[in-house]
């Protein structure tokens, strides 16, 4: 299995803030070339790759742009999500930190197809030795013609700006993030309008990921069809995927999409070490799917990984040992989710608190088959009824915990059950 | 919501960054997260959100509203420096927790807690994204890890020394 460096081409390979570098390797090129283009040109090709948002929910960047293109205003932004908050990714550090005028080459690809002169990254608070990163790389882009005003000699102009976030995972959903950048505190809006019409500032915003902007340079440069070489028959280019927990050879790595998922982990990743087992895997973050060791051999398409009850969402690959115990993990999971639920709707904020009280009282003894069936019903709640995608995903790690590892759960309620017959036995 | 006496100095240097701000609400992040560092004690102290509150021209309230919200942020005093701790599941299976219990040993306190000396707080804090490093963590703006029993003291000297100098 070989990587296909596309999107980590210049990494450690030259210096991460130096435009000029970036430019002796081809950078900037797409952009360039999008300067003579139509807008709708520019789209045409993006949407021709079938490029798909790589933030998590796989929306077709292409769609997004013609629908922020349609939106009519005089002031529209292109926003990068640098907010990386879904535990498990890292990969979207990597491109900031060692790449970011890939980043930017997409942000201003994008703006010129919707008609926009304005940028913003927001960037998550965790990183914060990014920003003097991020500031140099500015500077030195726009120095270059890279940014600022009359791109390249042309009639386009566009510059970015870096807003920083607080520390809240919840403001990684994109109208979250757009009240967080208002001065606000981060909770989503109730949609439509959806940003493209009515963003940020009121104003139409085309809100895309940090990995996502880094493919539209290549794409511009080398053309769709070039791209669509790459990947399955369904799904194209290359994704970046963040191997961690307990495996050799944690990182970040690139391959075509489609990749399979036990190569992942014991090619790219190495295996587990010191002689120890696999006992589950989470793909897609902490609110993607647990799946157990006979569930790994399956390609991480997105069309693929769906069926089989998995999720790909931002390409992460939680490899768990048989040294952890899988209730633990579900308790650990929840208690994520417990912290970061915002608040704002109910079946969320309640819904997290109770199912982490079920999945602890799973361990400690209290939570009987009453409350397995608890869990159930709460999930379907949280799916229908909350406002935003963080609410809604919390069944998905759940209820593919409680079916893929069914026997362990059984064992831990047979024993509470037990417990509690004893005790009011005791108690007559 | 403490009323502590911030030194006039102190304020007078985030009343004029917060002044470079002035009716753009939208900067509020940026000024919070930079008057929490003039401060000293990584936190906005009442007599600091009021002061943020004229310059800017928002109100105090809502600058609390905003401030509770995000995790980076503490209305109370902390440490010079703020340890915070991953507890997210990739560090999590990688023993975050034994990492955990090493730093309350070593500093003498429970996590949420700030040491007698005002040197350190210790929180946990959700995935800082370095997941290859795990179980990792960040003391103020910098990244450890993998945290050990080896490790941690040589990291907490580091800081401890800067605390000598001043
Ligand atoms: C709770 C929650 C957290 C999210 N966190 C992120 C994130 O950290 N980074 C990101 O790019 N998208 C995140 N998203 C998805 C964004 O809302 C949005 O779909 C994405 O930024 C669009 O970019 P894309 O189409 O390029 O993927 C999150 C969504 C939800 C519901
Ligand atoms: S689903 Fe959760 S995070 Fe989303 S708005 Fe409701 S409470 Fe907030």
């Amino acid at each position: 299995m070989e990587e296909v460096r596309v999107l980590l081409r210049n990494v450690d390979r030259i210096n991460p803030v130096s435009a000029v570098d970036y430019m002796n390797e081809g950078g900037y090129e797409g952009l360039k070339k999008s300067l003579w283009m139509s807008e709708l040109d520019i789209i045409h090709e993006i949407t021709e790759s079938t490029l798909r948002g790589r933030g998590g929910a796989g929306f077709p960047t292409g769609i997004k742009l013609s629908h922020a293109h349609n939106a009519r205003s005089k002031n529209k932004f292109v926003l990068c999500n640098a907010d990386e908050g879904e535990p498990g990714t890292n990969k979207d550090r990597i491109l900031l930190s060692k790449d970011p005028n890939s980043i930017f080459e997409g942000m201003a690809i994008a703006a010129r197809a919707i008609g926009a002169d304005k940028g913003y990254i927001y960037l998550r608070a965790e990183y914060p030795y990014i920003v003097p990163i991020l500031e140099q790389a500015l500077e030195n882009a726009r120095e270059a013609g890279c940014l600022g005003d009359n791109i390249f000699g042309s009639e386009f102009s566009f510059d970015i700006e870096i807003r920083p976030g607080g520390g809240a995972y919840v403001c990684g959903e994109e109208s979250a993030m757009i009240e967080s950048m208002e001065g606000k505190r981060g909770e989503p809006r109730f949609r439509p309008p959806y940003p493209t019409v009515q963003g940020l500032f009121q104003e139409p915003t085309a809100v895309f990921n940090v990995e996502t902007l880094a493919n539209i340079g290549p794409i511009m440069y080398r053309g769709a069809d070039w791209y669509k070489t790459m990947g399955t028959k369904k799904s194209h280019g290359t994704k970046l995927y963040t191997i961690s927990g307990n495996v050799r050879n944690k990182g970040v790595y690139e391959y075509e999409v489609g990749v399979n998922l036990k190569d992942l982990i014991y090619e790219a990743g190495g295996g587990i070490p010191d002689g120890r087992k696999l006992l589950a895997v989470q793909t897609g973050g902490t609110a993607g799917a647990i799946i157990n060791k006979h569930q790994i051999n399956m390609p991480m398409d997105p069309a693929y990984v769906a069926d089989s009850g998995g999720s790909m969402g931002a390409g992460d690959v939680l490899v768990i040992d048989n040294t952890n115990d899988i209730v633990d993990i579900l308790d650990n999971v929840l208690s994520f989710f417990v912290h970061e639920s915002c608040g704002k709707c109910t079946p969320c904020r309640e819904g997290s608190m109770r199912l982490y009280q079920l999945a602890s009282g799973i361990i400690d003894g209290t939570t009987t088959s009453e409350g397995m069936e608890n869990i159930r019903e709460l999930c379907e709640t949280m799916r229908l009824a909350s406002l935003c995608g963080l609410g809604q995903s919390v069944p998905i790690p759940v209820l593919s915990c409680l079916d893929n590892f069914r026997e362990i759960f059984d064992e831990y309620i047979v024993r509470n059950e037990k417990n509690k017959k004893i005790a009011a036995g005791g108690a007559k | 919501m403490n009323t502590s006496h911030t030194p006039a100095m102190q304020l007078e240097q985030v009343a004029s960054l917060a002044r470079e701000f002035k009716g753009k609400k939208d900067q509020l992040m940026l000024v919070l997260l930079k008057a929490q560092k003039i401060t000293g004690h990584n936190a906005l102290p009442e007599d600091v959100a009021v002061v943020i509150a004229e310059e800017m021209g928002v109100t105090k309230n809502h600058i609390y509203d905003f401030a509770t919200f995000y995790a980076m942020f503490s209305t109370e005093k902390r440490g010079k420096h703020v340890i915070r701790v991953c507890k997210s599941t990739p560090c999590h299976v990688n023993k975050a927790s034994n990492a955990a219990h090493m730093l309350e040993k070593t500093l003498g306190i429970k996590m949420g807690e700030t040491t007698e000396d005002g040197q350190f707080t210790l929180e946990h804090i959700e995935c800082i994204g370095v997941c290859d490093r795990a179980p990792a963590m960040l003391v103020d703006d910098e990244v450890y890890g993998p945290v050990t029993e080896e490790s941690i003291p040589g990291i907490l000297s580091k800081y401890q020394m800067q605390g000598e100098e001043i």
